[in-house]
């Protein structure tokens, strides 16, 4: 009980004290310890009414409190501090009303100002509520090494001024898509690896913006893409190996996401406003048909291309060419492209040319893929594979079309 | 001793001071450092006049409230201490091709209103060289 109010109001508590005491890591402790008080006092009291008030009131409070054992005040609220000591408890006010100050929140943690890892581990931290040991595990990267980037990253907050607020409308524009980007990042963490828990989280925090930008059809779209993605979640893997997409049990998936999914892309496209998240889940969408349109597939990378100039969806796009016009035109197109350190041009390489029967070419480039892989399920798929090296049916697009972190960080980086 | 003032408003005052990364009325100050870059044979950049005037009447603006240009970094003389002894150096302390150009105190809001400015700026050099950094100044007291 305790545990489900926790998860769902932490953002709010923590967003509604960040904005007015203006220091993150005040405001966490302060949340920390009204939650405290909560688990200690709601078994017994039962729970408040308004619970998100009674947090942020208690909250409040404990801020105070901290503030006035820790600093010397010259001005009259010293001594009214003093005073306030030796009252009784202070009543709480249950009946305010506190804004949703967490988009203010969520622009605070993606700010250019930070370093992408940092907006990433804030955004867990402060929306989604997980420890630090939690996110630390999640992005591979010791205890240590992820408290002292939480904490760099909440001193430059403070210290540099960076401002509480939903950005302007002429910055509002790239600083939500940077938002969605890291929104993202944490899904394709969780998804790539197949940790369902922070894939889960990345949703979590995708129906938040949606609920609270309504009007941004690429906040929609990007909820919509990571649900289409997400219903295929039980069949990806069997006993530890990757399954192909065309190999997949189809009963296994999620058909109420596919559901929220496709009417939320309907709702992004009802918007006539394009933008990459929303081809994207058009693309995810149209991935989930049994026999492909690859022709439309094919079409909608390019105008996903034009968008992004990324060489990742040039990449994709020829992998729907192969499709249509066969795999020698495919691979003219890829062998043009900058992106001899990405796993998955050498295995899309290695696909094409096996099927134009040059295999001992295909070998060399599966093995190139080999030296770059991250996970046990890719290696042991890429090593089946090159094992093989006959007709097979139909090739696993499934990893092929998805952004995968390196790609999203690519992305992001060269687009500045 | 009783309190009259209501505790709803000992605690918006008590709040209003909790902001002490700046006092509440006063802008925050930010330092906009100039980084300029050497060509490959060593000269400094030229200074081009069509650049120059939009770039003076960014400074000529009421939240700049400071700015100096530096001499390049040939005329730069080095203090360093070295085996317990204080030494005058030639040169810059980075020898590098990214150098001091000069600095500039803005007065801004927050961080966006700063990065607004030296955004203006770099974009007014309108080179694909050089750097603002951008920090904040502490203030003593």
């Amino acid at each position: 009980m305790l545990e489900e109010v926790f998860r769902d109001e932490w953002g709010r508590v923590l967003a509604a004290l960040v904005g007015s005491l203006g220091d993150f890591e005040l405001a966490e402790e302060a949340a920390q310890d009204a939650f405290a008080i909560a688990a200690e006092r709601w078994p017994r009291e039962g729970q408040p009414e308004n619970p998100v008030a009674w947090l942020i009131t208690t909250a409040r409070n404990r801020a105070i409190d901290r503030i006035r054992r820790n600093r010397a005040f010259e001005t009259r609220a010293e001594q009214l501090a003093r005073e306030l000591a030796d009252q009784p408890e202070e009543s709480m006010d249950e009946t305010t009303t506190f804004p949703d100050e967490r988009l203010e929140l969520i622009f605070t943690c993606c700010h250019p100002a930070l370093a992408l890892d940092a907006q990433v581990a804030l955004t867990l931290r402060a929306l989604g509520g997980l420890s630090t040991e939690e996110i630390a595990r999640a992005f591979v990267v010791p205890f240590e090494t992820m408290s002292k980037r939480l904490t760099r990253a909440k001193h430059k907050i403070r210290d540099a001024v960076i401002p509480f607020a939903v950005p302007s409308d002429e910055l509002l524009p790239d600083r939500l898509a940077a938002v969605l980007t890291v929104v993202y990042l944490i899904f394709n963490q969780g998804w790539g690896d197949g940790r369902s828990e922070l894939a889960a989280e990345a949703i979590r925090l995708g129906r938040a913006l949606a609920q609270l930008m309504p009007d941004e059809s690429e906040a929609l779209a990007l909820l919509a893409l990571m649900l289409l993605n997400d219903s295929r979640r039980a069949a990806r893997f069997r006993d530890g190996e990757l399954v192909l997409l065309d190999d997949q049990d189809r009963s296994l998936w999620d058909l109420a996401e596919i559901d929220e999914g496709r009417e939320l892309l309907q709702q992004a496209i009802a918007r006539h406003d394009t933008g990459p998240y929303l081809v994207q889940a058009a693309i995810a969408d149209l991935h989930l048909e049994e026999s492909r349109d690859w022709s439309e597939i094919a079409a909608l990378y390019g105008a996903l291309a034009e968008l992004t100039h990324s060489p990742i969806v040039e990449m994709n796009r020829a992998i729907a060419i192969a499709e249509i016009d066969g795999p020698q035109q495919a691979l003219e197109l890829v062998d043009q492209l900058p992106l001899s350190d990405y796993r998955y041009f050498h295995s899309t390489r290695a696909e094409f040319l096996r099927r134009l029967g040059r295999n001992a070419e295909a070998r060399v480039a599966f093995g190139r893929a080999l030296q770059l892989t991250a996970s046990d399920p890719e290696r042991s798929f890429l090593g089946g594979r090159m094992s093989e090296l006959r007709p097979q049916s139909e090739a696993d697009w499934d990893e092929f079309w998805t952004y995968t972190l390196d790609d999203l960080k690519e992305t992001f980086e060269s687009g500045e | 001793m009783p309190v009259s003032v209501s505790e709803p408003a000992i605690r918006l005052v008590l709040e209003e001071n909790l902001r002490v990364s700046h006092l509440k009325g006063m802008p925050m100050k930010y330092a906009l450092v100039i980084y300029n870059c050497l060509a490959d044979d060593g000269t400094p950049p030229p200074r081009r006049p069509e650049v120059l005037a939009p770039i003076n009447a960014l400074l000529a603006r009421p939240e700049v409230t400071a700015w100096q240009r530096l001499t390049d970094t040939d005329s730069a003389t080095t203090v360093k201490t070295v085996d317990d002894s204080t030494l005058f150096v030639d040169g810059p302390f980075i020898d590098s091709k990214e150098y001091l150009g000069g600095i500039i105190v803005v007065e801004a809001d927050n961080l966006d209103g700063a990065l607004a400015i030296a955004k203006e700026l770099q974009e007014a050099r309108a080179s694909s060289v050089g750097a603002i950094e951008v920090r904040p100044i502490l203030e003593e007291g």
